[in-house]
């Protein structure tokens, strides 16, 4: 534990057990992107999935729209230190998409319009644990946090939910996105406070 | 990289809500500028709090500093704004971030634009410029409340009257005696018409930062970004807020 700053106390005592180490609440909805909004219509979106050998299977906005949708209810944990409880999104879950897709790559690249990229292994995708959300508090998703549509990776720190992802390839190895390449951590788990490179 | 107990060398009020604090950190041996560190506050009871503060010294700097706006219902910068001083000890961790970074071997002009505390990654970017004596043209747009409200005024200054950079002020409330130029908001208008005379005669490539409140990044970004600037040019810094 480190050092104690005297005259230090804290404002927010309350040991909150959906807070990871490290973490404070906001009610807010802060931004962290490297860069301006894209801003991208519906009748242009395009989802896809590649797979190692180079299948590519495509979604437009519409067919994306007749594909089953959750409702998802979850907590988020940015690296900057923010959580959000309880925030709801609609999507759709990669298990539906990946129903479709042949693939033995363990490893996934999600690739944002502007040419973001952030690496998830695939296991971290399947199994009810990540979706293409495209509604946040039943409204469309604001271009700012990620709209048309963004991943959801809610056990995982936020910026793996990549922002207007357009796609998905496979990997055989796990190969560092734009995030990861810039000093963030390769995996990033919140409740082991995976926030950098160096970070264990 | 490891946190690390720094010593508090120097603070310096910057604005009545605004202070620098100078840290003596071991091992330190420079950042990049644009870069930030993590500072970390514990209880007596072992309670935690950290947050992310850009570094406003120079790249090659043998003291770290950081500028840090007072955030009135904040848990973190009342204590680094009001309760600090010379001789206390701080934890920190870093230099961190690799995205938000200008090195002194970018030949391209540089487009900077502040608001508020978000000047302070842009001041070290204006330093690195000034020390390493580069030849890119360096244009700055800092958004402030009024007069009193610049941070590094004095330097500001500076660095116009050497011709490092050239420093446009937009005030927001309250413009000082005698200014002859407009007060109000930055908006859209305002940073195009600025764009528009920052950019180069033969059309070429412009870096440009942005820092501050979200709010203000996101304008000053999709403006640019509305009137032509490539996306992956444009790079921002959102230090939270509305
Ligand atoms: C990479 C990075 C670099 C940063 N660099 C600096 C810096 O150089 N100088 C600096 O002063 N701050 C900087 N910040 C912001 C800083 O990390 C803290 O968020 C800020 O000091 C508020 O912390 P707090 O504990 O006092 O307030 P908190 O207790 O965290 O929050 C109090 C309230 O203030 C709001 N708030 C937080 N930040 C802002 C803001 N900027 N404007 C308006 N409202 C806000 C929060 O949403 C919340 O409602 C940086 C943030 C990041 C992510």
């Amino acid at each position: 534990m480190g050092i104690v700053t005297p005259g230090f106390f804290g404002k927010r005592r309350e040991a909150d057990p959906h807070l990871p180490p490290g973490q404070y609440e906001t009610k807010d909805f802060p931004v962290l992107s490297a860069g301006p909004t894209p801003n991208i219509h519906e009748g242009e979106w395009e989802f896809s999935i590649t797979n190692e050998s180079g299948d590519v299977k495509r979604w437009s906005w519409d067919e994306f729209m007749a594909l089953p949708i959750e409702n998802v209810d979850t907590d988020i944990h940015c690296v900057t230190r923010w959580s959000k409880f309880d925030t709801k999104w609609r999507g759709v879950s990669l298990d539906t998409l990946f129903a479709e897709i042949e693939t033995d790559a363990d490893f996934t690249m999600a690739h944002s319009y502007g040419g973001y990229t952030t690496n998830v292994p695939l296991e971290d995708l399947l199994e009810g644990k990540a979706w293409v959300a495209f509604e946040f508090d039943g409204e469309p998703l604001d271009p700012e946090h990620g709209g048309p549509a963004r991943l959801l990776v809610p056990h995982l720190y936020f910026w793996k939910s990549a922002k207007w992802v357009t796609g998905l390839t496979m990997h055989e190895t796990d190969e560092l996105g734009f995030w990861e390449v810039n000093g963030y951590h390769a995996y990033g788990d919140p409740w082991k406070e995976q926030r950098y490179y160096y970070d264990s | 990289m490891k946190w690390a107990i720094a010593d508090v060398v120097g603070v310096r009020e910057e604005t009545p809500t605004a202070r620098t604090i100078m840290l003596r950190i071991p091992g330190w041996t420079g950042a990049l500028a644009g870069q930030h560190i993590d500072i970390r506050l514990t209880s007596p009871d072992g309670y935690q709090a950290a947050r992310s503060y850009s570094l406003s010294s120079a790249a090659g700097a043998e003291f770290a500093s950081v500028s840090i706006e007072l955030m009135p219902d904040g848990e973190v910068s009342p204590y680094l704004v009001r309760g600090v001083s010379v001789g206390d000890q701080l934890e920190v961790i870093g230099p961190l971030g690799g995205w938000f970074v200008w090195k002194p071997t970018q030949p391209e002009p540089l487009r900077l634009i502040g608001g508020g505390s978000g000047i302070a990654p842009l001041v070290s970017m204006l330093r690195t410029h000034a020390e390493a004596k580069s030849t890119a043209p360096a244009h700055l747009l800092y958004s402030v409340r009024s007069p009193d409200y610049v941070y590094f005024r004095d330097e500001l200054d500076a660095l116009a009257a050497a011709a490092d950079a050239e420093v446009t002020i937009q005030y927001t409330r309250h413009a000082p005696q005698g200014w002859t130029g407009t007060v109000g908001r930055l908006d859209g208008a305002r940073v195009t018409s600025w764009a528009a005379s920052t950019a180069p005669a033969d059309g070429g490539t412009v870096s440009t930062y942005i820092c501050g409140p979200t709010r203000f990044v996101e304008l000053a970004a999709d403006t640019l970004v509305a009137t032509g600037a490539d996306p992956l040019t444009v790079r921002t810094e959102r230090f939270g807020g509305a």
